[in-house]
């Protein structure tokens, strides 16, 4: 399995990588870990005639802290997000999400602004951007602009960058102290997308639910929020009762599409599962 | 067909200069032009973890990666490990606990094993579980690739450990 030919162009700054694209236009396709495009590629789904790899573009990859706001450069990996310490203190939701996606080796070159940018409901990140509330800084000829990440994703493969941008870095405030998160996934085996997976965030207040967001991965086009779920559990104490509510709510939610992980009320039924659970582990990370 | 470009790498510490058109795959560079064939191709898909190689420190599937990407990095394949006719511990491991059978598998493993312990030099079960699971083995159900890198793990650390095949004398040190 060998790809369509196609020029290969290393940029080393962001304004190189832009202009390529002011170049090429529709013919291009941005290299970031080459984890989805490169299979596309080799499999002839996808056959740009330029590829813009931005792997040599340093400023991208990182991960720091400005007061209370994570930036995380759109280049960094996988492999990046589950060894770094600062993650693990102020943001263990997307280390623990990382944990799960694909392998050591994907992780090795897979990175965060691929997966979010790719546009694929089945990637890890989306749904997390959504129940974080991420912000993704897109930079194109014009200049920068920032999206949320509820106004990114538009569809299947569809976003809201346009064809002459580059995601430079993903912005995400820090949870309220005392705030418990998790990423429930289920996947068939190691490398697989999620058969339903839930990203939580959950603030409690003197036993009741102060903030509640749910992200779903691959259960419907895009990435979705669970807003009916988030909606009923708004005031109250997480008990069994309230969190097989938010479960059913969610599943309600969810248009998956039958393919061989599952039929549609298979999917349904364990997306509000993965929600569950979601649940009672950020519940039991909540302090305070 | 697009112009070709040349591309200079590391190969097992030799400097190595070749020819290619940027859609090659490392895989196939290592295999085709540079007669490296101990990774090799199984699924072809970043599944199977056949292809595995250490790229500049980290482990990588190159059957997704191109070899244009590989300019002035240090690539290691299973060729590079034994040295002057001795195992490397790895490959001791193995060995010693039969930690293979058709030995398709074999050299994406011990490539990945390698870097796992560089992360990890005292892994519980759980972790080389987990961080191996990138390498399918369709013979051994795992069990003895588990106990390979255990034996290596603490070969690496100075530990004595435990041989009672016939022939390991003649490769180990």
């Amino acid at each position: 399995m060998i790809p369509r030919p196609f020029a290969y162009h290393a940029p080393e700054t962001i304004p190189a990588a832009i202009a390529l694209l002011s170049d090429y236009g529709d013919l291009a396709k941005i290299l970031a870990g080459g984890h989805s495009l490169l299979p596309m590629m080799k499999l002839r789904f996808a056959a740009p005639e330029h590829l813009i790899d931005l792997g040599r573009i340093k400023e991208l990859r990182g991960i720091d802290m400005a007061g209370d706001e994570i930036r995380i450069g759109a280049m960094t990996t996988e492999r990046d997000i589950v060894a770094s310490s600062l993650l693990a203190e102020h943001l263990p939701l997307l280390v623990e999400t990382a944990r799960q996606i694909a392998d050591p080796q994907v992780r090795s070159k897979g990175t965060i602004g691929g997966d979010v940018a790719h546009g694929d409901p089945g990637n890890d990140h989306p749904a997390v951007m959504l129940a974080l509330g991420a912000h993704l800084v897109l930079v194109g000829p014009g200049g920068e602009r920032i999206v949320p990440a509820s106004e990114f994703f538009l569809g299947t493969y569809a976003t809201a960058i346009e064809p002459d941008e580059v995601m430079t870095q993903i912005r995400i405030m820090r949870p309220p102290a005392g705030s418990g998160s998790c990423y429930a996934k289920l996947k068939r085996k190691t490398g697989d997308y999620a058969t339903a997976a839930a990203a939580v965030v959950l603030r409690m207040e003197n036993g009741r639910c102060a903030a509640v967001s749910i992200g779903l991965t691959n259960v419907a086009p895009t990435a979705i929020r669970a807003e009916a779920a988030e909606a009923a559990l708004l005031g109250r104490a997480l008990d069994d009762a309230a969190i097989a509510e938010a479960g059913r709510l969610a599943s309600e939610g969810c248009e998956p599409a039958a393919d061989l992980r599952g039929d549609e009320e298979y999917k349904r039924a364990m997306a509000g599962q993965m929600v569950q659970r979601a649940l009672r582990t950020a519940l039991s990370r909540c302090t305070g | 067909m697009a112009k070709k470009t040349a591309v200079s790498f590391r190969l097992n510490q030799t400097p190595v200069d070749v020819l290619v058109e940027p859609r090659e795959l490392l895989i196939h560079t290592l295999r085709e032009k540079l007669a490296t064939t101990g990774p090799h191709i199984g699924c072809e898909t970043s599944h199977c973890g056949a292809c595995t190689v250490d790229l500049d420190g980290i482990s990588v599937k190159a059957c997704t990666v191109l070899t244009v990407q590989c300019e002035d990095l240090d690539v290691l394949t299973i060729e590079g490990f034994a040295k002057g006719g001795q195992l490397h511990a790895l490959q001791e491991g193995f060995m010693q606990e039969h930690g293979l059978q058709c030995g398709f598998c074999t050299p994406g493993m011990i490539t990945r094993a390698y870097r796992l312990l560089q992360e990890i030099p005292d892994p519980t079960e759980e972790d080389i579980r987990y961080w191996m699971s990138g390498n399918l083995c369709r013979c051994t159900g795992y069990q003895n690739i588990v106990k390979a890198i255990q034996y290596a793990a603490a070969k690496l650390r100075g530990e004595a450990v435990a041989t009672s095949h016939p022939l390991m004398e003649e490769v180990t040190v």
